[in-house]
């Protein structure tokens, strides 16, 4: 038996690996994809006042804080039992959604698009950020360093930091908004709705007015039909910063919808042994291994899943690219029929991407957001906590217990990437079993085919989040197993 | 002429670093006219062989961030330093431990209990703990062990300078890369070893706009406690505030927003130890000469350790010195 390891691939915090075994007769035998890195913030978050742990847990991710900063600020204010002021409500959900309007664009351009604006097989050279500004103009590429800097602002005055926002605590938030503050929003908004409808277009233009690029979007890679999961608001529509958890089956029937507080009764983690990174699956059917169905309690959480699970978007603009894409996906407009395949994501996400900057526009706009009163000191305290948020990547749970000071007894964080661990493990296989044959040689091609499983379920994992070229290094070392020789070495250069 | 070699690393990190760099927005450009970038995991391909075939010190600069959690951390950090001229310590995890840092209140296996064994969330009978070395059916599979204790990057290599900050902030960061190219493009001299860079030799209160008074505290409260004074100094109103500890760069930007500085930028000009010169000026502000009653504000304090020691822990004099 031969084994194939491809490392490094880099990520968010550190390395992952992965490892191929090969029968003799060229088939696939197993694959195991491996995570060996553990921070311990659940650790060392204990004993600290809960109210530090927004500003603490920031640095679990410089590219999404804002995700742990407001998912911690809501346990912190649940572990007080404490509503807090609808102003300061309205300003985190705010930030939040300026939040998503950068981080959806730099994914659709500089990390995941790339495979579509420039093509799934454009030479390695141009499949990057800067194959995508040849492709729609050196203007579109300006306009996304401008979208990109209109988010950091929003969340620098409402956050008071771009990177690490401080200002959300038990209560409410420590800073107020000034009306020129407001003024500067409210301008940013409309600049964010007019880059939607510009992204929109490009999608248009380019992806979806080519057929390979719309069959390659309807093809069975990497599907796979699990349940999904995401937060929906009281009418079952897209909720970034509030709601409940609904999970719904690979048939569109709704499997659970949970307030933060009961996650532990539908979510466990699963264990193995060769990777530091655990296994969500849903409790209530339980862990079955690696494989897909509604016996199966595997499920994505993604923006994908977030369409799935909901009845449609909750501004104008983005219900009727909702609709239309379930119209083209599935010819159902209603978005009752599950999509599952996976490369439907980076179109979910430009859905989201405008339900966001609408959700920017609007909410600038309304005049409680400048209100003095935006912070409730407790005065009682409950001693546990459960706060979620949608990170870009998938749900983000924090749940905090604490003594009857508020200083921290128990952490536990089930983190937006680490619910999709066993549907990418599952896609790395399913990508392998097509590209691992008998006396062929190990191309590019195949290495871009397994970083295209990663890049379209969670681009925080293959560190993409991070890369402005958009490509992972990949390392493919073909070993023989008996001998531990090195028999081949593929490798991708930018 | 060939371009000046920048490498951009990130060792034990959140990725916050990275994006402070490119929340120079397009300032970016200039980066990369000037530069040939030779090594930024996060922005290009790169290979660990393609460093270890440079010729020594053929990297002019090097911006390293994040904590020395690892071996491989320490064996990139090793590289490195052989291949550059001048190493950087981006930012606080690489300057003092950062965050990850405040693992060194635990140890190794602690970590490994509550995450494996203890967790709410984990799948009722498991037994299974991550192993280094692995046997499966089809063959062995290997992952990298974790350090039992945190280290800075000057505690495993010589480093040149210090850009503070979690993460540095992108005005700091456009003011440094400017000099940077200002001192290469025309001959000007390096500023002494063991400068920090994209900072002041001042502190943090230096930069803050907040009225000060004369400080005399009863009691501390915590920061939500209640809706506090805008332009009042936050310790004037009981609020433990690390500025007078911190050194001045970041423009304030946590007070400024009504919450406390947590000390990201490190302690100020001539000061070893950060914990220490917080402990040195909370006590010239306990407004009593009664040993209880100086007891009793004391004891008022939330978390001290966890507080003055926020990012410096893993490099204070308090560091753990086992492995």
């Amino acid at each position: 038996m031969k084994q194939v390891v491809i490392d490094p691939i880099t990520r968010l915090e550190g390395h992952g690996k992965i490892h191929l075994f090969v029968n003799d007769d060229g088939s696939l035998a197993n694959c195991y994809f491996q995570i060996p890195e553990l921070r311990g913030f659940e650790k060392f978050c204990q004993g600290r006042p809960v109210e530090e742990l927004p500003r603490i847990t920031t640095r679990i991710c410089g590219v999404c804080p804002d995700a742990h900063h407001l998912a911690s600020a809501k346990a912190a204010d649940a572990v007080y039992g404490v509503t807090i002021p609808r102003a300061a409500f309205k300003l985190r959900e705010l930030q939040y959604n300026a939040f998503f309007a950068g981080d959806h664009t730099t994914h659709f351009y500089a990390l995941g698009g790339p495979d579509f604006v420039c093509g799934p097989d454009a030479p390695k050279a141009e499949r990057n950020i800067l194959g995508v500004i040849a492709k729609v103009g050196l203007d579109a590429g300006r306009k996304v360093i401008a979208q990109r800097a209109r988010g950091q602002r929003v969340i620098e005055i409402i956050g008071g930091k771009k990177v690490h926002p401080v200002t959300a605590l038990p209560g409410g938030m420590s800073k107020r908004i000034s009306k020129d503050e407001q003024a500067e929003m409210i301008i940013i908004g409309d600049e964010m709705v007019e880059f939607a409808k510009f992204t929109i277009q490009v999608f248009n233009d380019i992806v979806l007015a080519n057929k390979a690029y719309v069959d390659l979007i309807l093809s069975d890679m990497y599907a796979h039909k699990t349940y999904n999961m995401g937060l929906v608001d009281e009418n079952n529509k897209v909720n970034f910063y509030d709601g409940k958890v609904r999970v719904v089956g690979p048939d569109g029937q709704e499997h659970a919808k949970y307030a933060p507080k009961d996650y532990l009764d539908y979510i466990a983690e699963h264990v193995e042994p060769y990777t530091y990174l655990k296994y969500p699956f849903l409790k209530k059917i339980g862990w079955k291994g690696f494989v897909d169905g509604v016996e199966s309690g595997v499920y994505k959480a993604s923006p994908l899943s977030r369409l799935n699970v909901s009845d449609g978007m909750a501004t104008p603009l983005a219900q009727a690219e909702y609709e239309r894409f379930y119209e083209t996906l599935t010819g159902d407009r209603s978005g009752h029929t599950m999509v599952h395949s996976t490369l439907a994501t980076h179109w979910a996400r430009i859905v989201e991407l405008v339900f966001a900057c609408e959700s920017v526009a609007r909410q600038a706009r309304d005049e409680e957001i400048i209100s003095d009163h935006v912070l409730e000191p407790p005065t009682s305290i409950v001693g546990e906590g459960v706060g979620i948020v949608e990170a870009p990547r998938g749900t983000l749970t924090h749940h905090y217990k604490t003594d009857q000071k508020g200083f921290v007894t128990e952490v536990n964080l089930i983190v937006g990437t680490t619910n999709n661990n066993a549907p990418i493990s599952m896609s790395i296989k399913k990508a392998a079993e097509g590209l691992v044959k008998k006396g062929e040689e190990i191309t590019d091609g195949v290495l871009n085919r397994i970083e295209m499983a990663f890049r379209a379920y969670d681009p925080c994992f293959g560190c993409a989040t991070h890369s402005i070229v958009g490509e992972m290094p990949l390392e493919v070392y073909l070993h023989d197993a008996v001998s531990g020789e090195v028999i081949q070495v593929a490798r991708r250069d930018c | 002429m060939a371009k000046p070699k920048l490498a951009i690393y990130w060792a034990a990190s959140c990725g916050g670093c990275d994006i402070a760099i490119l929340d120079i927005e397009a300032k970016i450009l200039d980066v990369a006219e000037f530069f040939d970038v030779i090594f930024w995991p996060c922005a290009m391909d790169f290979k660990y062989d393609d460093v270890r075939a440079m010729a020594d010190k053929s990297i002019t600069l090097t911006l390293f961030n994040g904590a020395i959690r690892n071996s491989e951390n320490y064996e990139i950090a090793r590289l490195l330093r052989e291949k550059s001229v001048v190493l950087c310590a981006f930012g606080s995890c690489a300057a003092e431990g950062g965050i990850p840092g405040l693992a060194n209140f635990h140890t190794k296996s602690s970590i490994y209990d509550y995450v494996f064994k203890q967790s709410p969330s984990l799948e009722p009978g498991n037994g299974t703990i991550p192993q280094s070395e692995v046997q499966v059916p089809e063959g062995r599979l290997t992952i990298p062990v974790m350090w039992n204790t945190v280290r800075s990057l000057s505690q495993v290599v010589d480093i040149d300078y210090i850009i503070p900050g979690c993460p540095p902030q992108s005005d700091q960061i456009a003011v440094v890369v400017a000099a940077v190219i200002d001192i290469l493009a025309n001959g000007k001299p390096l500023p002494p070893k063991g400068t920090v860079l994209g900072a002041t030799d001042k502190t943090c209160c230096d930069e803050c706009p907040r009225q000060r008074n004369v400080k005399k505290i009863k009691s501390f409260i915590r920061p939500f406690e209640k809706v506090t004074d805008t332009e009042l100094c936050l310790m004037e109103q009981g609020i433990v505030c690390m500025g007078p500890a911190t050194r001045a760069g970041c423009g304030a930007k946590c007070v400024n927003a009504g919450v406390p500085c947590r000390g990201c930028y490190g302690a100020p000009l001539n000061v070893r130890d950060q914990g220490a010169k917080m402990a040195s000026a909370l006590a010239s502000v306990i407004d009593s000469a009664d040993p209880d009653e100086i007891e009793r504000i004391i004891d008022t304090l939330p978390d001290p350790l966890g507080t003055f020691y926020r990012f410096s822990l893993a490099d204070s004099m308090l560091r753990r010195t086992q492995a």
